[in-house]
């Protein structure tokens, strides 16, 4: 009896340590492959000499200074002289889709969940059909019709196409985790002689706070990861965001690419540590509602 | 029928027949209004910056020669060919790949816990930066990867981009990178939504993990894996981005996809109709895996 259950458990243990060695060699790996690209922004951008991307053979630039990142805050070469301008630009871009996708995002889910007559499923399922569209495609006419409404080289016009796209996942997050509030209280709210947007303002938007922040942050993070519209739509150097100039970039025959990935950096750094102060509350506001449907 | 009046004199917390509260059914027009102006900044977004430019674009694309056109033209040819490549290795080995992964994030050591943060990274770096510095790390023999291959090994490394396999490779590789971190998470969140039960249960069955993978996470996960996969096909295939940034198309527009023909075709050969139609001779395959997806999420409300 005894011998067979002492070979099973030194068989687990042998199982044991040996998925604790894989797991730790399945680690090391992952960690190069997040880290290598970023890595290679760094190395780039700390070389001192212009338009050197040579690696040496050592892991380290022979030399590493901060001259890049200075030239770009301090706007000293012509290819960064809007540099602030431009991060103006994605930062007005960035907090106008993420006010207007939450207002109007929370605004529909209300709709949709809270409101006795529902147009409800509609109204959470019919806007998923943005995404049955692909974002190439409705750049070229959404272009066109934005020269003739004056909007051409507009911000507003990113703005605008950005909150299109980012809608409609909102709704649908939104409406999940409204699941969680008790419509009693809605009902209560309701019987005692508030107004359907009273029960908005005073109860829906308070108790969605987590949600809502998650939307927000999707929005804000879906702003600065877009690239297409913007290089489309604003073509004029005073007009332009970050994203465009970096790309800009690949367009210039003596470009200093320190000074690229320098303002690379700087660009990525917002949303990184957004992104980070807001990761837990996040993952609660995407997660519960959806796990709970 | 009880009158608004009659309603209130009943006091509040009088039901009618079927069962609701009366001031639901007295207030049931002032209800739809309300509804209506919550859902209308919403519907104007939709019908004036999805639904007519849609339109628009449909109309503009109208013309059966641009097909002709294009049918006939090998650059067209070709980018179906990566286009079909591009969504179906990027798409189902980054969703099988994360699957597996959320697995090996859900193990408690302390040194798992601390790796994904980490592992979010490339998520949390907007895709401009990253993909520039995927682009370059490539980019001739002074990249990061081929320095590398020669100093570590003493190998000359190809030249990334004059290759169409090794630059379409290339493309699906930065799209898994930076995508891969975000499906983990969904995955993640899905296997901690699964009640502890079922892993003791499993484990007192003495289900190995690969049983466990195959008779309870994938059928609880199985639905949450489609709606995810159908999406983001969705998305890939509408992807420019990526392939724009990392091998722009090249060499010579052989690795190009869909997305970065029709823009090419549009904004940069002066010919807007026939990017149009470039994009939108996807929409055979576009249409059916939508109704699918919006199909189940009706019906099983994202149930996990």
């Amino acid at each position: 009896m005894a011998r067979p259950s002492v070979a099973r458990r030194s068989a687990r243990r042998l199982r044991r340590s040996l998925s604790e060695g894989g797991s730790l060699v399945l680690a090391a790996a992952l960690l190069i492959w997040s880290l290598t690209p970023v890595y290679n922004m760094l190395l780039i951008a700390l070389d001192p000499d212009e338009g050197d991307i040579e690696f040496e053979g050592v892991v380290w630039p022979a030399d590493p200074s901060f001259h890049s990142f200075s030239t770009v805050v301090t706007q000293g070469y012509w290819l960064v002289e809007n540099f602030w301008r431009q991060f103006g630009h994605s930062v007005f871009i960035g907090l106008m889709t993420m006010a207007l996708t939450v207002l109007i995002g929370s605004l529909a889910s209300f709709a949709a969940g809270r409101t006795r007559s529902r147009p409800g499923g509609l109204l959470v399922h019919a806007p998923l059909l943005t995404y049955a569209v692909p974002a190439s495609f409705l750049v070229i006419p959404f272009s066109r019709l934005m020269a003739s409404y004056g909007l051409s080289n507009s911000l507003w016009s990113i703005v605008a196409a950005n909150v299109a796209f980012a809608t409609p996942f909102a709704i649908l997050i939104l409406q999940q985790y409204a699941r969680l509030i008790p419509i009693e209280l809605d009902e209560a709210a309701r019987v005692d002689g508030a107004s359907p947007g009273q029960v908005y303002r005073r109860i829906y938007l308070p108790l969605m706070a987590p949600a809502l922040a998650a939307v927000g942050t999707y929005a804000l993070l879906l702003a600065w990861n877009e690239y297409l519209y913007q290089y489309v739509l604003l073509s004029s150097t005073r007009n332009m965001t970050v994203a465009v100039a970096i790309a800009q970039f690949f367009n210039s025959d003596e470009a200093p690419w320190n000074y690229m990935m320098a303002m690379a950096i700087i660009y990525a750094l917002p949303p990184i540590v957004i992104f980070y102060a807001l990761r837990r509350y996040m993952a609660a506001g995407l997660t519960q509602g959806a796990l709970r449907g | 029928m009880a009158s608004p009046p009659e309603a209130a004199a009943a006091g509040p917390g009088a039901l009618d027949p079927s069962g609701r509260p009366l001031w639901h059914r007295a207030s049931y027009g002032s209800e739809f209004a309300w509804a209506i102006a919550f859902a209308v900044p919403y519907a104007a977004v939709f019908f004036g910056f999805v639904v007519y430019p849609v339109a628009y674009g449909l109309w503009m694309a109208r013309d059966p020669s641009l097909y002709r056109e294009l049918f006939v033209n090998p650059l067209y040819a070709q980018a179906v060919i990566n286009t079909v490549l591009y969504v179906g290795l990027g798409v189902n080995m980054q969703m099988f790949l994360a699957l597996l992964l959320s697995g090996f994030f859900m193990r408690r050591r302390w040194w798992i816990k601390a790796l994904l943060p980490i592992f979010i990274l490339p998520w949390a770096l907007p895709s401009i930066p990253a993909f520039v510095s995927f682009h370059w790390m490539l980019i001739g023999e002074e990249g990061l990867i081929n320095s590398l291959l020669s100093t570590l090994f003493g190998i000359r490394g190809p030249i990334w981009f004059n290759d169409r396999p090794l630059a379409l490779g290339s493309d699906i590789v930065a799209y898994i990178w930076k995508w891969m971190p975000f499906w983990t998470l969904i995955f993640l969140a899905g296997r901690m939504a699964i009640p502890s039960d079922f892993y003791e249960a499993a484990d007192v069955d003495g289900a190995g993990s690969c049983r466990r993978f195959v008779h309870v996470i994938l059928p609880l996960l199985g639905n949450l894996y489609l709606v995810c996969t159908l999406l983001f096909t969705l998305w890939t295939i509408g992807d420019f981005t990526t392939v724009s940034l990392i091998s722009g198309g090249a060499p010579s527009y052989s690795t190009d996809v869909l997305a970065t023909l029709g823009i090419h075709y549009a904004f940069e050969a002066g010919r807007p109709s026939l990017g149009v139609a470039v994009v939108l001779s996807a929409l055979p395959v576009l249409i059916p895996i939508a109704i699918v997806l919006i199909r189940t999420l009706q019906t099983r409300e994202l149930q996990l």
